[in-house]
């Protein structure tokens, strides 16, 4: 009799606990805005020696066909490629990479390109997949790729 | 002795638990550098033509991949690309074997059911001048079993695949094709 008003009441109290996990969780996330979002922003981002968008962007869409991605979406006006790839197996765990990857201009001589990669729906900020992913890139644009402050 | 015994369990199940984690098919260290077995993929998958006419290759492409099934869910003609699905059935007389014989002895192994396939078409100009137009198309698959569940994504790499889609396309533009 007891264990069950005790079950009852545990019960009761874990509503409203979940419904304030859920508040604080979906507030933070949607607007991440904490590990010094300006450390992020030069670890994603290089600058190129050009003016022309075109070619960027078709740069940008070769090396992710040749990284094995699919294209998920490309707008030569925004300037927008988003990309996935995923690989699923039987015996493994399966794997999902995403990545948007945004061109615009920097300054009147160079070209502004900035990745965001997410891996297994997680935010990906360390510094090596970017820097493999323009190193990859410079390659495909013949030119190199500038650190960005 | 024991607890030592006890200790050095511990550790190798850890690490075989770290190397099982480790094991997904998409790593971030491998799947953002280019391999060897990348470029060999794109040489497979690309070929030439000698035209100046991106937009008509584009094009041709766009109607081959309808001739076969297939249905346009994005393009960018400014930006030479262009990709496409389509679902079918996947079901594998084989695997429905295995999955009978199973049942009598209690495993179950749900049997492939259907399948998401993509394709993604993209095209260069070449050259200075722009003489010849490369064109490069990715196919993989996506396969869930009789359960609704995802069974396997993969890439599909064999050479067939491409050589026959490149002789469609080779006769639909009246062009050769030649590699790269």
């Amino acid at each position: 009799m007891i264990s069950d008003r005790l079950h009852k009441t545990s019960f009761l109290l874990l509503i409203p606990l979940l419904l304030l996990a859920g508040c604080v969780s979906t507030h933070d996330r949607l607007l991440d805005m904490d590990t010094s979002q300006v450390q992020l922003r030069s670890i994603q981002s290089r600058a190129f020696d050009t003016t022309d968008k075109e070619k960027t962007m078709r740069a940008v869409i070769a090396t992710l066909q040749d990284l094995g991605f699919m294209i998920d979406r490309a707008d030569y006006t925004l300037g927008v490629v988003a990309a996935s790839k995923a690989r699923a197996e039987a015996m493994q765990m399966p794997g999902s990479l995403r990545i948007t990857v945004t061109v615009r201009p920097r300054g009147e001589k160079q070209l502004l390109v900035r990745a965001n990669a997410e891996y297994q729906r997680q935010p990906v900020t360390e510094p090596k997949p970017y820097q493999n992913f323009f190193n990859s890139l410079e390659k495909a644009m013949f030119l190199d790729a500038h650190q960005v402050d | 002795m024991n607890r030592i015994l006890r200790r050095r369990i511990g550790s190798v199940l850890l690490a075989a638990v770290f190397l099982l984690s480790g094991c997904a098919a998409v790593t971030l260290e491998a799947d953002l550098s280019l391999t060897p077995e990348m470029l060999q993929q794109r040489e497979l998958q690309t070929r030439r033509f000698d035209t100046t006419d991106e937009r008509r290759i584009l094009k041709t492409c766009a109607a081959l991949l309808q001739d076969t099934g297939f249905s346009i869910d994005e393009s960018d003609a400014q930006l030479g690309l262009l990709t496409a699905s389509k679902e079918r059935d996947a079901t594998d007389a084989a695997q429905w074997a295995v999955f009978i014989a199973g049942a009598f002895v209690g495993i179950s192994i749900p049997p492939d059911k259907d399948q998401i396939m993509k394709a993604l078409v993209t095209t260069r100009p070449l050259g200075s001048g722009g003489q010849q137009v490369s064109v490069r198309v990715t196919f993989e698959r996506i396969v869930f079993d009789t359960e609704h569940r995802l069974k396997k994504i993969e890439a599909l790499n064999e050479p067939q695949i491409y050589q026959s889609f490149f002789e469609k396309l080779s006769k639909a533009l009246f062009l050769e094709a030649h590699d790269i």
